[in-house]
C-alpha cells in the first residue's frame, strides 16, 4: 500500500495560540483513518491546514508524495471533502449545486457520472428540489456526492454525522463502508465521538490540546482482550480473598475499596459473572469498557454515557 | 476562467435578491418620468428661470434626453449601492453560508477566484448599466420624444443639438461602467475581510459618501486631496454633457479609475491569498 497524504510536525498558532502541535501521521491507500479528538482538539484546523485553507506555522503536508504547497492546484484533484457542515446554494437544486462543483473540480464530468454519484449517497430522484428544502442528512449526503463526482482518491469528511439523528448516523457509517469497501476510496474521517470512529476505521489517531496522544491500527488499539469490565459490589474484600488462586487472578487490572477492574475479552463476562455471584458476591453495578474508551474519556473528561448515545 | 466566470453568473443569476437591484433601477426612472410627465413643465420653467429673460427657448425642451439626464443625477449614489450589493457579497456572502470553504477545496487557485468574482461583479454592474440605459433613455425618448438637450450647471446650461446628443449618452454610460468597476473593486476588497456581506456593502457606501463629501465640498481642506480621490472622478460622464467636450480632462479620470481598481483587485488578491479561511 501506497502513502497518500503525509503530515509532518505540522503546527499552527492562532497569535500565541497553539491550535496543533507538532503532529506528524500519514494516511495509507485504502484506509478508513478515523481521527478522533474531543471538540476543539484541533481537529478541523489540522484537516483546513490538509486542503490549504489555513497556512501552517510550520511542518509539512504531502499528497501523493508531493509537498501540497507547491502543487496544491493539481493535488486538490486527487481530494473530495466536506469540513464542518455541508453548506452549499440553498437556492439552486441539489442538482445545480452538484453540477457547479463539479465542473470547478473537472472539465467534462459527464451527466451520467453525476446521476452515479446521486445514486450512491441515495439523493437520486430528489436532485431538483432546492437545497433549502433538504434535511441535514439529505445536505450531509449531497455533500458527499459533491466530494465524490471527481472521483478523488482521497475522501475527507469533517464530523461527517454532525446534526444526524441517529438513523442517520447509521446510514451515513454505512455510506462510508460502502464508499471504501465499494469504490475503493482512502477516507479520512474526523469525530469526537469514539463509537463512531471505532465503527468504520482500520486506523486511528488521537489528538488532544493539538498534540498527537495515540496512533495504530484499529486492531491494535480495539484488542477486545484489553477490554476493561468494571464490578461494583458491597464488601469486595471477601471476594479479593477468594480469587486469589483462581483463574480470574491474572484478569485483575485494579482493585479500589468498593470495585475490582478486570481487563479481558468480554466473551468471559457471563462466567465471570456467574462465578462472582456463586462466590457471594453482591454485584452492585457491572459493565465494560474498552481501554481506549478509557483512556480518550480521560483526555476529555467526559461520560461514558454522552459516547453510547448512539 | 470561461468555465469558472459562467458559473459564478449562473450563482449570481439564479438569486433572486440579484433581480432587485433591476427592478429599484426601473422603479426610480419610472416615478421620475411619471413626475415629469404630471409636472415637467413648470420644472423646467423653475429650472430656466434664471435665463428665459435674455433667452428666447423654443421647441420640445422637457424631451427624452433632458429626463435621462435629470434620472442619471439622482442615479448617482444608488447605482454605486447597487454594484456593492453584489461585489460586497462576493467572498464574505461565500463565507457567510460556507461555501467558501467549499470553492476553495476546488482545483481553483485563490487570485483565480478572486479575479472570477471581480468579472462577474463587473459583468453584473454593466448589465446593470445597460438596464439603465434601456428604462432611462430608450423609455424617456419612448415618452417623451426627442429635441434639443438643455445641459444645466449651477452657473450655466449648454444648448446641445438634437443630433448630437445620443452619442454623448453611449459615452457616458461606457464612462459609468469603469466608475462602477472602481466601486465593484473596492467592494470587493472590503469583501475579503469580512465573513458576512453587510459590512463590506455598508463600508463601501460609507468610503463612497464620505468622499462624495470631500470631492463636493469646495472647502480649501480639500482642494488639496480632491482630486486624487476616485469619488472626484467618478462623475467624469459629465464631461461628455459639456461643450466642447473636456477630453484630457475625461482621459485623466478614466486614468485615476483604472489605476484605483487596479490597486484594489491587487490589495484583494494578495490579502485573500495569505488569509486563513476559518468561515
Amino acid at each position: 500500500m501506497s502513502t497518500i497524504a503525509e503530515v509532518t510536525a505540522l503546527s499552527k498558532y492562532f497569535g500565541k495560540t497553539p491550535a496543533v502541535k507538532d503532529l506528524s501521521f500519514s494516511i495509507q491507500e485504502g484506509d478508513i483513518y478515523g481521527f478522533l479528538g474531543e471538540n476543539g482538539a484541533g481537529k478541523s484546523t489540522t484537516i483546513r491546514m490538509l486542503l490549504g485553507l489555513i497556512y501552517p506555522s510550520a511542518g509539512e503536508v504531502y499528497i501523493k508524495g508531493s509537498l501540497f504547497n507547491n502543487r496544491q492546484r493539481q493535488l486538490l484533484q486527487h481530494i473530495g471533502a466536506i469540513i464542518e457542515r455541508p453548506d452549499m446554494y440553498g437556492y439552486l437544486s441539489g442538482w445545480d449545486n452538484l453540477r457547479i462543483l463539479a465542473s470547478m473540480s473537472r472539465k467534462g464530468i459527464p451527466d451520467s457520472r453525476l446521476y452515479e454519484v446521486l445514486e450512491i449517497v441515495g439523493l437520486r430522484g430528489r436532485e431538483k428540489d432546492k437545497v433549502k428544502a433538504y434535511s441535514q442528512g439529505m445536505k450531509q449526503r449531497l455533500g458527499i456526492a459533491i466530494a465524490l463526482v471527481h472521483s478523488p482518491d482521497l475522501l475527507i469528511l469533517d464530523e461527517p454525522t454532525n446534526g444526524l439523528d441517529p438513523q442517520g448516523i447509521a446510514e451515513m457509517r454505512n455510506l462510508i463502508l460502502q464508499l471504501s469497501k465499494e469504490h475503493g476510496k482512502t477516507i479520512l474521517i474526523s469525530s469526537h465521538l469514539l463509537y463512531e470512529i471505532e465503527q468504520v476505521a482500520t486506523r486511528i489517531l488521537i489528538i488532544h490540546k493539538g498534540k498527537k496522544m495515540v496512533e495504530g491500527s484499529a486492531a491494535e488499539l480495539l484488542n477486545p482482550d484489553e477490554t476493561l469490565v468494571e464490578v461494583q459490589m458491597a464488601q469486595p474484600d471477601d471476594i479479593i480473598n477468594k480469587i486469589s488462586g483462581t483463574q480470574w487472578l491474572p484478569f485483575v487490572s485494579s482493585l479500589q475499596s468498593d470495585r475490582i477492574i478486570f481487563k479481558m475479552h468480554p466473551e468471559h463476562i457471563p462466567e465471570l459473572n456467574k462465578w462472582l455471584v456463586n462466590n457471594g458476591a453482591l454485584v452492585q453495578d457491572l459493565h465494560s469498557k474498552h481501554s481506549l474508551e478509557a483512556y480518550f474519556l480521560s483526555l476529555t473528561n467526559d461520560t461514558p454515557a454522552a459516547h453510547r448515545a448512539i | 476562467m470561461i468555465r469558472l466566470l459562467r458559473i459564478e453568473l449562473y450563482k449570481i443569476f439564479h438569486r433572486p435578491r440579484t433581480y432587485i437591484s433591476f427592478a429599484i433601477t426601473a422603479a426610480i426612472a419610472f416615478v421620475i418620468q411619471l413626475a415629469m410627465l404630471a409636472d415637467g413643465k413648470s420644472f423646467v420653467g423653475f429650472a430656466l428661470q434664471g435665463v428665459s429673460e435674455q433667452f428666447d427657448i423654443k421647441g420640445n425642451v422637457l424631451n427624452g434626453y433632458l429626463i435621462t439626464y435629470l434620472i442619471l443625477q439622482t442615479l448617482l449614489i444608488h447605482i454605486p449601492l447597487l454594484v456593492a450589493l453584489v461585489a460586497g457579497d462576493a467572498l464574505a456572502g461565500e463565507a457567510n453560508i460556507g461555501t467558501l470553504r467549499l470553492l476553495l477545496t476546488k482545483p481553483v487557485t485563490r487570485p483565480q477566484l478572486v479575479l472570477i468574482k471581480f468579472t462577474a461583479s463587473v459583468v453584473y454592474a454593466m448589465l446593470l448599466l445597460l438596464w439603465l440605459a434601456v428604462v432611462a433613455l430608450g423609455l424617456s425618448v419612448l415618452l417623451f420624444g426627442t429635441g434639443d438637450m438643455i445641459s444645466l450647471k449651477s452657473d450655466a446650461f449648454v444648448m446641445l443639438l438634437k443630433d448630437d446628443v445620443l452619442w454623448r449618452y453611449f459615452a457616458a454610460f461606457a464612462f459609468a461602467g469603469l466608475a462602477m468597476m472602481c466601486v465593484a473593486s473596492l467592494a470587493l476588497l472590503l469583501s475579503v475581510f469580512a465573513d458576512n456581506s453587510i459590512g463590506p456593502i455598508i463600508s463601501t457606501m460609507g468610503i463612497i459618501i464620505v468622499l462624495t463629501i470631500f470631492s463636493t465640498l469646495q472647502l480649501p481642506i480639500f482642494d488639496t486631496i480632491s482630486p486624487y480621490l476616485f469619488t472626484t472622478h467618478m462623475i467624469g460622464w459629465k464631461g461628455f454633457f459639456d461643450s466642447p467636450v473636456p477630453y484630457t480632462s475625461i482621459t485623466h479620470s478614466a486614468v485615476i479609475l483604472l489605476i484605483y481598481t487596479f490597486a484594489f483587485v491587487a490589495t484583494a488578491i494578495i490579502v485573500f491569498n495569505k488569509k486563513d479561511i476559518q468561515s
